[in-house]
Parts: structure tokens; C-alpha cells; sequence
């Protein structure tokens, strides 16, 4: 088979332009393909830092803009492993004006706990502490004082909304997340918000994220937690951190679908291209498979060099796309935020979009192969391309 | 002298495989192109479609939405006296205070649920709008734990049918009737008694937003200026229709991939069909030499060839309209940013469209043809003829 590479890949070089033509267009399609792949692994694949695995959100039974009473932090560490609780709670408001280039997210929240919970987010010592001392102390992460151009010691206001206050916070702390994890947010502390809230509304909070001392506790726990309080007029629904966010893929709609209906739309106009391509070299040439015929190549030889001209030139094609989304990812995946991290291309996806690359390669030429390799010799002299 | 265009046709059939599957390849572009466009023309018509004119809704100021705003109760009772106001026949002017919630439902393509917004309204509230029809069952009765349903929740959520119930503040909620919301946003909330709604959220002192007719476009502008004005309410008014367009934004993100998948699908397509229109060039090399030795000019060769990359184009283009076609009323969910909860919509295909799939189209015939048409009506005419 080895030897007949070199011939495969000389006859995919005589029609140069075709075969340019062509690699560019299975490349494009691929490097769309792969961008694809990428955002479809990022929602539905990608681990998140290895802590996620032990962390479980609660939140509302009916809803996450319904609040869940702040005594149930106590119960919930009655737990048998649960080692941290903290709470978050949604601040929402407006910073500036509501244009989103304005927006980020915030919450309020219990400055002692939240970075045990969170240990992946680094901070250092000094910061962490001028945070915990002061009430009206802010602290954010990196990517949010890049985008927001904030300093330390900078006073910020927040129009509040759901919280009928307006909220002015210093900012003691940054902190730096992992590379998978956003560090776009802004954390102040609880009880300062709670100040300006009427009497009513006082000792609620949004969420509370649990933090199990090993990952296999992680369901029993959160079973035992919603079991704590079905009785209560304040149900929860306690899930894994990962399905909490998937929670939010699928408020956006039917993603799944919308996506793997556009990678099916790619992956057949890809087919369709290279099957095209092929058809046309091969008519070209029907007279010279009839010659090697005659020189004494069987069948099946003539197929399987037919067969890795085509493989040879949309892995070529493939290679470039997936180059292509790689170095696009690479360059500007940080602009595109999927599920809390940059758009990036793991080795799996890589190979994947390769493997489709390669499938395609295989299945545009097998019918014009076996087409050219079957027609007889005589008539194959005789034509006329 | 212009070349027949029954030429192009003729040749465009010999060669069947090759122009269906480069057809195809352009197809399946303006396909993709169509079918986002279709989604995000259906979410904007059904928000377009929500919220009489003579309306606003009033808000906490800065609130950029009913969901996060709070209305003191109080203030219901000054707004009511407001000069301005349409009245209903009974004298009641309509002034409708209302509490906006959300729920997280299971749907029924997917166990992880999606956010449904709960209404509650008092009785003025459902008359002021009487657009919203009954389709099976009744209406709410104040005081019981009761509510009806919009269609669209009733069409793509579990257990959202008439006799179901939901468990939901301090007791089951039982589903008295589907109504109609004549496509707009309406159809993908569930109402319930507003007081019934407060007492179980203990909500009874704060309202979500106040909804008020005016009586004519000048009382709608003096209404939302004095609403604006009254710095002690703390409130702002927003026009209803404008309040519900400003959601389309919630499509923008689908917008942003459907127009890169497009405009990169279709460099790929040109690409296919230059190599079409290439091989069509080569294969014709004698045919072209004829047709100059006849006295056709260079330009009618190059007309003539870009002429046919452009039918090929276009049959894809009309394939693509016939694959999206279907999808023309098919009923889906997006999920919007302002309410935090699903809207649902129907794909729209309008005739604006099917006109931007034949202009993309053409336009991916233009790329394809232009440079294989070139090199056609450059062709030397002694070495065309010798050509085999």
C-alpha cells in the first residue's frame, strides 16, 4: 500500500487549481466544523477545575429569583461531608447605565467562607484579609478589573434593583481564577447589603454552595439536603455544580440541537464538495485506469489508490482548518465566554474534526472509485474524456 | 451578441451529478443562513406583536425589567389617580398592578427544565387585554390556588395541560385553562389571581410593575412624564410595545453564529463551485474556441459562463428555500435575557427571507463564476480548437 502513496499524491497535484480549490474549501468548512465542535464540547464536555467536582449549588425549588432562608447554612453543615458552606446571593443593579459593555456579574456574600469554598480562586493573604475586615470591602477577579479598567481602592456604586439600596463598595482584593473558570464577578459582603433592607426581607439568600470532602458523597449530600427541607415552605433543589450551569445551557433553548443541526448542515456540504471533486478527477481519467489495468493493477489496487488521492487531500484540507481554529482560538478565544471559560480547541476536538476530515476523505470516493475501478478494460481505452 | 441562455441550461443538465451536488453544497449554505434567520424573524414577530401602544409599564426606576422591579403597593393608589387614564366601562380606570415570577418546569424535549414566568393579575389586569382568548377551560377564580396557562406552556412543558398541578408557594396550583395570547409573548406565561399570588409569597406590600392604559398618545407621553417626575414613587414608565421589542436583543447571540456559519459556508461553497465552473470551462475548451470562430465576442464567453454559475447558484438557492420551507410555523423556545424565562415563537419565513437566500445565493454564484468565466474569454482560439 506504502508505495502507492507517492502516485496517489502525484495525481492529486495535476490538476493543481482542483486540488488548491478543493483543500481550501474542505478547509474552511473544517475550520468551521471544528469552532463547532469546540463550543459544543465546552457546554456539554469540558471538566471544569478539578474542585467543581466536589461543590453542589442550592437553590429554590420553584426558581432561582426566589430566595432560600440564610438559616439553613447551620442545618446544612450538620451534613456527614460537607466540609464548607457558603452563601451567594445575586445583587443585580446597575453599574453606570444598562449598556452591557457596563455589565458584570455580582453577589453578596460571606467574605470568611467564600474563598474556602472557591479554593481555586488564588488571592493573596494581605488583600484577602484588608477584604474580610472591611464592610464595605469589594473584591474582584482579574478578567473584571481588565474589562472594567478598576483599581484597587477604587469606590464603585451600584444602583440597586432587586435590592431597593444603593450599594457603594471599595475595592480591597483582586483575585485571579483558573484558566476554565471566569474570574469576570465581583463579591462584597452580605450583611453590609442586608443594612439598607427593610425588616421583612432581612436573613434571605440567593444560593448556597456546598462543598463535599469527596466527590462520591457529593449526591447522597445534596439528596439529604433537599430531604432536610421538604417539609419547610421553602423547598430546594440542590444539584452538582455542572448540572447547575447546564441548567443555564438549556434556558438559552434547544442548543443541542440547533448545534448538531448546523454540524450535520457543515459535515454533508463538506461530503457533497469533496464527493464532486472526486467525480470530476475520475471521469478525467477513466482512460488511464484502463492502462494500468492492462499493465496488470487489479480492482481492488486501482480503488484503494483512488481511494487514498481523495483521503490524502481532504486530510490535507483538514489539517489546515484545524489549524486554522486552533490559532483562532488560541488568539481570540478569550473574547468568546462559553460556559465560564475561552472558546478553546482540546486535543479531542482536534482529533475529531481530523477523523471526520479522514471519514470524508473515505466515503466521497468509494462510488466513484468503484465505478472507475469496474469498468472494462477495452471500454476504458475506448473513451473519450 | 449575447450567447442563448438555453446554452447554459443544456450544459448545466449534461453534466446532472455535478450541478446537483454543487446545487446541493449551496443549498444546504442558505439552508443554514435561512433557518436562523427564520428563528430570530419568528422571536422578534411575537415580541413586535406584544403590548397595546396606549400602554406602559411601569416600573422601579432603573429596573430594566418587570423580574427585578418593586412597586410598592402604595403607589398603585397614586397612579390610579393620574389624569389621563382610559377607563373601563364600569368607571375603573385601567390601572393594573401585577407580580412577575419565575418558575424552572421541566419541558419536554429535556429533564433540566427551562424558567416559565408566572403572572399573577387582578381582574382588570385580563380585561385590559382583550386580545388574550380562552381556548379550552376558564379563567382563574380570585382567591383559589388556580391559574391558566398560555399555549406555547402548554405545548412544550410537562404536565402543563388542563387537571394538572404544580406545586408552588404554600400549597398545589391547579390548571383551570389554556388561553390564547394571538402568538405574542403572553403565550409563554402562566397567570394566576394576583392576591392569591402575593399572600402565598408573601408579597403583599410589593408589586412587580404596573400596567396602565392611557387614553390617547399625548395623556401616554404626559403619563410617563409625570411618572418620571414624582421623585418620591422612584418609578419610571416604558411604552409596552417598546418594552417587549427591546427583548429581541435575547436572539442576538444565535444572530452572531448563524451570520459567521453562513458567510464561512459560503466561502466554502464559492470555492466548490468554482471548481465546478472550472472543470466546466476545461471540459468545453473546444466549444468555447467554436463560438469565438463564429464571432461571439470574449465579453458574451465571459457573460455567458458567469450566466451559468449563477443558474447553478440559484438552483441552490431555490433547493435551500424548499429545505426551510418546513420549518416555516414550527413552534420553539429561545431563551430571553430581560424575563430570565423561555419566550416561545414560531419560525417566520417572510418573503424579505427568500430574498436575502436568492441574494446570497447569487452572490456565491458571482464569487464562484467570475474567475473561471475570466480565464474562459481569455482562451487563445487556435489553442482552444486544438484542444482534445
Amino acid at each position: 500500500m506504502r508505495k502507492y502513496i507517492p502516485f496517489a499524491f502525484k495525481n492529486s497535484l495535476r490538476n493543481k487549481r482542483r486540488t488548491i480549490l478543493t483543500i481550501a474549501s474542505i478547509g474552511v468548512s473544517l475550520f468551521l466544523l471544528g469552532i463547532l465542535i469546540a463550543v459544543y464540547h465546552a457546554f456539554y464536555f469540558r471538566p471544569g477545575p478539578p474542585e467543581q467536582a466536589l461543590r453542589m449549588v442550592m437553590r429554590n425549588r420553584v426558581s432561582l429569583t426566589f430566595s432560600i432562608p440564610e438559616y439553613y447554612e447551620a442545618k446544612i453543615r450538620q451534613i456527614a461531608g460537607v466540609r464548607e458552606v457558603v452563601s451567594r446571593s445575586w445583587f443585580g443593579g446597575l453599574y453606570i447605565d444598562n449598556r452591557p459593555e457596563h455589565f458584570f456579574p455580582r453577589f453578596g456574600t460571606d467574605p470568611e467562607r467564600i474563598f474556602k469554598v472557591y479554593p481555586e480562586m488564588t488571592i493573596d493573604p494581605d488583600q484577602l484579609k484588608a477584604f474580610q475586615s472591611e464592610r464595605t470591602a469589594a473584591v474582584i477577579g482579574k478578567t473584571l478589573a481588565q474589562n472594567q479598567n478598576f483599581k484597587l481602592g477604587q469606590k464603585i456604586t451600584i444602583k440597586g434593583d432587586i435590592y431597593p439600596i444603593d450599594l457603594e463598595v471599595t475595592i480591597r482584593a483582586i483575585f485571579e481564577g483558573t484558566a476554565d473558570s471566569s474570574d469576570n464577578v465581583m463579591y462584597f459582603h452580605r450583611k453590609y447589603v442586608e443594612e439598607g433592607l427593610p425588616e421583612a426581607r432581612k436573613g434571605m439568600v440567593g444560593t448556597f454552595a456546598i462543598l463535599a470532602d469527596s466527590a462520591e458523597s457529593v449526591p447522597r449530600i445534596a439528596r439529604e439536603a433537599d430531604e432536610m427541607f421538604r417539609n419547610s415552605d421553602r423547598q430546594t433543589k440542590t444539584e452538582s455544580e455542572r448540572a447547575f450551569q447546564l441548567g443555564f445551557v438549556s434556558m438559552l433553548g434547544n442548543v443541542k440541537l440547533f448545534l448538531l443541526s448546523i454540524c450535520g448542515a457543515v459535515v454533508f456540504t463538506i461530503l457533497l464538495v469533496s464527493a464532486n471533486t472526486m467525480a470530476m478527477s475520475v471521469r478525467e481519467r477513466i482512460k488511464e485506469i484502463g492502462l494500468l489495468k492492462t499493465l496488470g493493477f487489479t480492482t481492488g489496487k486501482v480503488l484503494a489508490m483512488i481511494i487514498a488521492e481523495s483521503v490524502i487531500i481532504a486530510m490535507i484540507g483538514g489539517l489546515l482548518g484545524c489549524l486554522l481554529a486552533f490559532g483562532v482560538c488560541e488568539v481570540m478565544g478569550s473574547a468568546f465566554q462559553v460556559m465560564f471559560g475561552s472558546l478553546k480547541m482540546p486535543p479531542v476536538v482536534l482529533l475529531i474534526s481530523l477523523g471526520v476530515a479522514f471519514a470524508i476523505g473515505l466515503l466521497s470516493s468509494v462510488v466513484p472509485a468503484y465505478n472507475a475501478s469496474r469498468i472494462p478494460i477495452t471500454e476504458a481505452l475506448r473513451h473519450v474524456g | 451578441m449575447a450567447i442563448p441562455l438555453s446554452y447554459n441550461i443544456r450544459n448545466l443538465r449534461v453534466r446532472k451529478t455535478t450541478t446537483v451536488m454543487t446545487a446541493l453544497g449551496i443549498a444546504l449554505t442558505v439552508a443554514v443562513l435561512l433557518g436562523i434567520m427564520a428563528m430570530v424573524s419568528g422571536l422578534r414577530s411575537a415580541l413586535q406583536a406584544t403590548g397595546n401602544p396606549l400602554q406602559i409599564i411601569v416600573v422601579r426606576k432603573n429596573s430594566p425589567s418587570e423580574l427585578s422591579s418593586q412597586v410598592a403597593r402604595e403607589a398603585l393608589s397614586s397612579i390610579r389617580y393620574k389624569e389621563g387614564i382610559q377607563k373601563l366601562p364600569d368607571g375603573e380606570p385601567m390601572v393594573s398592578g401585577e407580580i412577575v415570577t419565575v418558575m424552572n418546569l421541566p419541558r419536554k424535549n429535556s429533564p433540566e427544565g427551562a424558567n416559565v414566568t408566572i403572572r399573577g393579575v387582578p381582574p382588570t389586569g385580563v380585561k385590559m387585554r382583550p386580545e388574550i382568548k380562552m381556548v379550552s377551560g376558564r379563567w382563574f377564580e380570585p382567591g383559589q390556588r388556580e391559574v391558566a396557562v398560555g399555549k406555547s406552556v402548554a405545548a412544550r412543558f410537562v404536565s402543563a395541560s388542563i387537571g394538572d398541578s404544580f406545586r408552588f408557594g404554600r400549597g398545589d396550583w391547579k390548571i383551570v385553562g389554556i388561553f390564547d395570547a394571538a402568538k405574542t409573548a403572553f403565550d409563554s406565561e402562566i397567570w394566576g389571581d394576583l392576591n392569591q399570588i402575593a399572600t402565598d409569597f408573601n408579597r403583599n406590600e410589593v408589586l412587580s410593575s404596573v400596567l396602565v392604559r392611557a387614553a390617547d398618545p399625548i395623556a401616554l407621553e404626559a403619563l410617563k412624564n409625570s411618572m418620571a417626575d414624582d421623585q418620591r414613587l422612584y418609578l419610571e414608565g416604558k411604552a409596552e410595545s417598546d418594552y417587549y421589542a427591546a427583548q429581541t436583543s435575547s436572539a442576538r447571540p444565535v444572530e452572531f453564529l448563524g451570520v459567521f456559519v453562513a458567510v464561512i459556508m459560503a466561502i466554502g461553497s464559492s470555492f466548490a463551485a468554482m471548481n465546478t465552473m472550472y472543470a466546466a470551462v476545461a471540459r468545453r475548451a473546444r466549444e468555447i474556441g467554436t463560438l469565438r470562430v463564429l464571432g461571439f465576442s470574449r465579453g458574451s464567453i465571459l457573460l455567458s459562463f458567469v450566466i451559468e454559475s449563477l443558474l447553478l447558484s440559484l438552483l441552490g438557492g431555490l433547493l435551500g428555500i424548499l429545505l426551510v420551507l418546513p420549518l416555516n410555523g414550527m413552534e420553539s423556545g429561545i431563551g430571553n435575557n430581560v424575563t430570565f424565562s423561555e419566550t416561545g415563537f414560531d419560525f417566520h419565513i417572510t418573503g424579505q427571507i427568500v430574498a436575502v437566500g436568492i441574494g446570497f445565493a447569487t452572490l456565491m454564484g458571482i464569487l464562484g463564476g467570475l474567475l473561471p468565466a475570466r480565464s474562459a474569454s481569455k482562451a487563445d482560439i487556435l489553442t482552444a480548437l486544438r484542444e482534445l
